[in-house]
């Protein structure tokens, strides 16, 4: 039945993610992004909210709550409300975590998931995208080639979060057999492997969220290292939660543009009055709630369905679409809204518009 | 416990309100060109149709709520045509009205009429606090006596009563205005005719006029004669109307908006173009890419619409929603349906086809029920925390 009830439970959890990202996130979000780097520190206090390790289950010593696609879409958009690139990296574990507990074989979630659970940041990450013009992961190009029993990964990948220090690497690739994203496998690479070379990007936005390039030449790796074994991964599946993910990141980065342009519009002044007074001020304004709305609700709907494992093509596809359209058009507007102090650093708002046409780029990175 | 998936029982009910809605395009050309004509009561057809009694009553524990549905059903029978019907309904807006401002002995003798509502005049519609009609107490025979004229009242023709505002006291501006029960046949009450349209020409949109027309005392809804000094109470009573007829007409509009994606979806695969979900924007076509942007609008905008209507389920206050889904909806539908024209070139202009009527349509969308401006203000005062002085 239609309903846009959280449960108590994830009420508390939206909750302690505000106020995270308002004490948190929002006192350091401009030294990060002017640093191009996250703060340690900040990753380890991020750590103590069990993001990635209270979906784990307790046979590999995580917390034991059940996946959900739901709650993460919830925490994405406070924590994207603080800042974008820091709740980026700060979730980044999950994006190889979660993976492996939907998809992998008992041996790998052996292997991997209890790195997970102790209380010192640990970060692996995911290897999607790839350095084309207008990148569509159904259009994957990077190849893993059978070798004897294992496999041998060729290719290029980009826009990897936390690149510099993850552990290993869920890289995605085809293996033949089958067009678009049926023929296409998950492959965990050991960041030490022979092949492997890593180098740091530099972004318009995101900035704070370090990200490297990955280029495989010839990396080989055993059998056992293809994500689910035989079955393989349900990739539309992946790409869906990524797009719902990205979706709800895009809601929590509107939101910032509209509760920071709503205050700063009644306080200036211009014509004797406040901007707020003037109806191109105010119904700009208004277009930012509506919107907001709109945007919750269609992310809402497709996690929903990823929730209840029902196909979430079609639903993750159309809130990918428009929330990071309507992320954009917010935060140009909110630079709009503040003018000359839309454009100058002192105020987050050109942070948070350079962060908005960034995350309407990323197809396929935050699969959680 | 978010969720957007409808009961199996549901849905049901609305494939088969989709079903009859089909049966009901058969007549929409018809009724488009033959302005002056009214649909009937009851299409030939319904015999084949048993009446759909009771889609809204004995619903399981688990059904989605009576608002959040009824908002489905509108927008499934509009999906189909605005005005046919497979079985005229009772009940229009002044009956909401009623429900809302009326006493439990008025709503007792009126609830069974089909009840119009007249609020808009030739020079004043989105501000109704400019209302000139005037209503007068004649203490030697205990009567109103209403003078003055009404437009654009939607099932104005068959309605059998009308909810019209008129002012006590001009002088008292908002404060002033009453909303008065008058049933046809009134003395003085003369309903001038029905209106020649862009679009819904088969609905029923009536003028009234109003020449020393008598109506009894107890005809005041409410009850109330007072004129408040503050100008907020009574005034909010009749605007709360708004917060249940907005998210309906909201997805009537939408109803229709789909109804034009669905033809423009068949036509583009007809052409060899198919629409999919799997590949990202940029592995598509530019008419894929821009169905699926229409498509996501539509979307959009019908989840505001099931956001207000869940909150009234809910007892919540949604004033606020009401105003983002009417809002939504309004541009939403207007760039659909013009979005999908321009997709199928001169075919969806042709009037061979009903998408051009649908585009005709739905345009009222954004204008009745509080214009797209209208709601904008009420978004922006709610979300700045200014009063109606503060933001014009």
């Amino acid at each position: 039945m239609i309903s846009f009830g959280p449960t108590e439970e994830q009420q508390v959890a939206r909750d302690a993610m505000r106020e995270f990202a308002t004490d948190a996130m929002r006192p350091i979000a401009r030294a990060s992004d002017e640093a191009g780097a996250v703060p340690a520190e900040f990753l380890e206090q991020a750590w103590q909210l069990g993001l990635t390790a209270t979906q784990i289950p307790e046979a590999y010593g995580g917390g034991g709550e059940a996946r959900s696609p739901l709650v993460n879409a919830l925490v994405l958009e406070e924590l994207a409300f603080g800042d974008a690139a820091l709740a980026l990296a700060a979730l980044a574990p999950s994006l190889f975590a979660l993976p492996v507990l939907e998809f992998g074989t008992e041996a790998q979630k052996q292997a991997h998931l209890p790195r997970f659970c102790t209380d010192r940041y640990a970060v692996a990450s995911l290897a999607l995208v790839e350095p084309a013009p207008a990148f569509d992961p159904i259009g994957l190009r990077a190849k893993a080639e059978r070798k004897g029993d294992g496999w041998v990964l060729s290719g290029t990948k980009c826009f990897v979060p936390m690149a510099d220090r993850a552990s290993h690497f869920l890289v995605l690739a085809r293996n033949g057999g089958g067009e678009g994203l049926e023929g296409v496998s998950a492959f965990i690479v050991p960041r030490d492997s022979a092949g492997l070379s890593i180098s740091p990007e530099q972004n318009l936005g995101l900035r704070a969220l370090p990200t490297g390039t990955l280029a495989l030449e010839r990396v080989e790796i055993p059998a056992e290292a293809r994500l689910g074994g035989d079955d393989g991964i349900d990739a539309q599946r992946l790409v869906n939660l990524s797009r719902t993910a990205l979706a709800a990141v895009s809601v929590g980065l509107a939101r910032a543009v509209m509760e920071y342009a709503i205050p700063y519009a009644k306080q200036r002044e211009a014509f004797d009055e406040a901007i707020a007074r003037k109806q191109a001020i105010a119904f700009a304004l208004a277009d930012m709630r509506i919107e907001t709305d709109a945007m919750r609700w269609l992310t809402w709907k497709a996690a929903s369905r990823l929730e209840r494992r029902l196909d979430a093509t079609r639903e993750a596809h159309l809130a990918r679409l428009y929330c990071a359209r309507q992320a954009m058009k917010i935060a140009d507007d909110g630079v709009q809204v503040l003018g000359g102090h839309g454009f100058i650093r002192e105020h987050p708002v050109e942070l948070w518009y350079r962060n908005a046409r960034t995350i309407g780029v990323l197809e396929g990175t935050v699969a959680i | 416990m978010i969720d957007f998936e409808l009961t199996q029982n549901d849905r049901r009910a609305l494939d088969a309100l989709r079903a009859e809605a089909l049966v009901c395009r058969r007549y929409a050309r018809h009724f488009d060109e033959n302005e002056h004509e009214f649909p009937p009561d009851e299409l030939p057809e319904a015999a084949d149709f048993p009446p759909l009694m009771g889609l809204l009553g004995g619903r399981g524990p688990d059904d989605t709520g009576l608002g959040t549905m009824s908002m489905l059903i509108a927008a499934a029978q509009s999906w189909g045509d605005y005005s046919v019907r497979m079985r005229r309904g009772k009940g229009g807006l002044g009956n909401a009205a009623l429900r809302a401002a009326g006493t439990p002995e008025q709503q007792k003798k009126w609830g069974h009429l089909t009840l119009a509502m007249a609020i808009t005049e030739p020079g004043c519609g989105s501000d109704p606090s400019r209302v000139q009609m005037s209503a007068v107490l004649d203490p030697a025979t205990d009567e109103w006596v209403l003078n003055g004229e009404k437009i654009f009242v939607t099932t104005g023709c068959r309605a059998e009563g009308v909810v019209v505002w008129a002012t006590l006291d001009k002088s008292a501006g908002r404060a002033g205005i009453k909303s008065f029960l008058v049933e046809k046949g009134a003395p003085g009450f003369v309903v001038a005719g029905k209106e020649k349209k862009l679009g819904i020409r088969a609905d029923d949109t009536a003028a009234y006029l109003f020449q020393d027309c008598r109506i009894p005392r107890g005809n005041l809804l409410g009850g109330n004669e007072e004129i408040p000094k503050e100008s907020s109470g009574g005034f909010r009573g009749v605007m709360k109307t708004f917060n249940m007829t907005r998210p309906a007409v909201a997805a009537i509009g939408l109803g229709i908006a789909e109804a034009a994606l669905d033809f423009t979806r068949e036509a583009l695969r007809e052409a060899g173009i198919e629409v999919a979900y799997g590949p990202g924007l940029s592995a598509q076509s530019a008419a894929a890419q821009r169905f699926l942007e229409l498509e996501a609008l539509f979307d959009a905008a019908m989840l505001t619409v099931l956001r207000a209507a869940w909150l009234s389920d809910h007892g919540k206050p949604n004033n606020l929603e009401s105003s983002i889904c009417k809002a939504k909806a309004g541009t939403a539908v207007r760039e659909i349906t013009q979005g999908c024209i321009e997709l199928l070139g001169p075919m969806g202009a042709s009037r061979e086809h009903l998408l051009e009527k649908w585009f005709r349509d739905v345009r009222i969308t954004d204008i009745y029920e509080g214009t797209g401006q209208i709601q904008r203000l009420i978004i922006a005062r709610d979300i700045l925390g200014y009063g109606r002085d503060e933001l014009k």
